[in-house]
């Protein structure tokens, strides 16, 4: 279900409407609180969820997570780098997660891409990113495969 | 320019008792405004039920004390500092207007009820502090209209696009301009002072269809987030956070073990003022 907002609880500050995706967010003419302006375009991402300060806006959890009668609720706390999960089944049971969205300071870590050696002609043809060799750790070999593991692809549903 | 009483100077110009008369009926019109619009829009029946709700799917039940507490929280936190504006721009045009208007409209009454008249001397500082009220609100009023409302500083729409909306800020706006012109001008019962007068009346009349009833409201709403936090329930938001020690000792809390428990501001670095 898409994204709605609890009215007395936003104070029209925008920020929803700044990060909204399909730019979707946006804020009510008459009574100056965001709201969406065209449920059936919203993809449920959950950005102006995490990105409202106030917890004003909400959305129902996928089905195939939380059936209806949840509440799945989160709080993406950025001065301490975290985002923390509630989800409420409804037959009482409660799961929270807390995890890292940071583990830096905020802009601390930004790459300084001058510093760096312009990319060679094979680099640029490569279908690899910046840095990608190196973080999914092809240096230490060719591509991981299932061949390379010694697994093979079946067809059809299986589990 | 405002050292002296303009409501007295001009008693002598009106019937006997019209200004008291008048704030009477504007202190009766917020009133009613208040309640018609409580009843109108359900929000006491919304406000208890929610109250209900939280309380019976709470964990704790706070007691008298800790209410209380949290009641002086949300007066001085909430309410005296405007600390739910996030946008520091907000807060003190919020804080600006709104000491300007109790100062404003304070000392109106004062003057009105306790020195009507040349004859009951008005002590110097109360026409000073109607008028440096009306100037916070102007200040923090036509800052607010011109620069940092949501339309013009983020939607790009002209400030001077007037809407319904508009009633609450446009009409006070109006009043503490007219109500300081008035004064500045030398008082007296003419076209100004009708005019001052209707603009205050638009504010106090229109409770009904502007948000003049937010002063009520809001820190209502503020106490009751305070007391579902404190009973467990916290709207269902998340209330785990890294700085409970038995949380640092999860496993995804790992990477975080030697990272500053202050991470500084990651979106909320820029203002909201890219669409």
């Amino acid at each position: 279900m898409p994204t709605f907002v609890y009215m007395t609880r936003c104070d029209g500050c925008g920020h929803c409407v700044d990060i909204c995706p399909s730019d979707i967010m946006h804020i009510d003419p008459t009574y100056r609180r965001a709201y969406n302006i065209e449920p059936n375009m919203c993809w449920e991402c959950y950005s102006c969820v995490k990105a409202c300060p106030q917890h004003a806006i909400d959305v129902r959890g996928y089905a195939d997570f939380a059936p209806l009668g949840h509440s799945v609720r989160v709080d993406r706390d950025e001065r301490k780098g975290t985002i923390a999960w509630r989800v409420k089944f409804r037959n009482g049971t409660e799961k929270n997660f807390l995890s890292p969205i940071t583990t830096k300071p905020w802009g601390t870590a930004i790459p300084k891409l001058a510093d760096v050696p312009a990319p060679s002609p094979e680099m640029r043809a490569s279908q690899l990113l910046y840095n990608e060799p190196k973080w999914i750790r092809l240096d230490e070999g060719g591509l991981r495969t299932l061949k390379d593991a010694g697994l093979r692809l079946k067809k059809g549903v299986y589990y | 320019m405002f050292t002296s009483n303009a409501f007295a100077a001009v008693s002598g110009s009106l019937p006997a008792g019209f200004m008291q008369w008048y704030v009477g009926l504007m202190i009766v019109a917020v009133a009613a405004g208040t309640l018609w619009d409580i009843v109108h829009k359900g929000s006491a029946a919304y406000f208890f039920a929610n109250w209900r709700r939280s309380r019976e799917r709470g964990t704790h039940s706070p007691g008298s004390g800790e209410m209380v507490s949290l009641a002086v929280e949300t007066a001085l936190v909430e309410v005296a500092t405007s600390a739910e504006f996030c946008n520091p721009k907000r807060r003190l045009a919020h804080l600006l207007t709104m000491y300007g208007f109790l100062l404003f409209y304070g000392m109106t009454a004062v003057m009105v009820y306790g020195y009507p008249t040349p004859a009951t001397p008005t002590p110097g500082i109360v026409p000073l502090l109607w008028g440096v009220g009306g100037l916070m609100v102007c200040a923090g009023g036509y800052w607010f209209w011109f620069f940092i409302r949501v339309d013009v500083a983020a939607e790009g729409h002209s400030p001077l696009r007037l809407m319904k909306a508009d009633l609450f800020i446009l009409s006070l706006l109006a009043s503490a301009t007219l109500g300081l012109a008035w004064a500045a001008s030398g008082g007296g019962a003419g076209v100004l002072f009708g005019l001052y007068l209707l603009a205050s009346a638009v504010l106090f009349v229109g409770v009904p269809w502007s948000k003049f009833a937010h002063m009520f409201f809001k820190p209502a709403a503020a106490f009751e987030k305070k007391m579902a936090k404190a009973n467990g329930t916290a709207e269902n938001l998340p209330t785990q956070t890294r700085d409970d020690p038995e949380q640092q000792k999860r496993h995804s809390m790992e990477l975080l073990r030697d990272a500053p428990m202050d991470m500084g501001l990651g979106i909320k670095r820029e203002a909201p003022r890219h669409y």
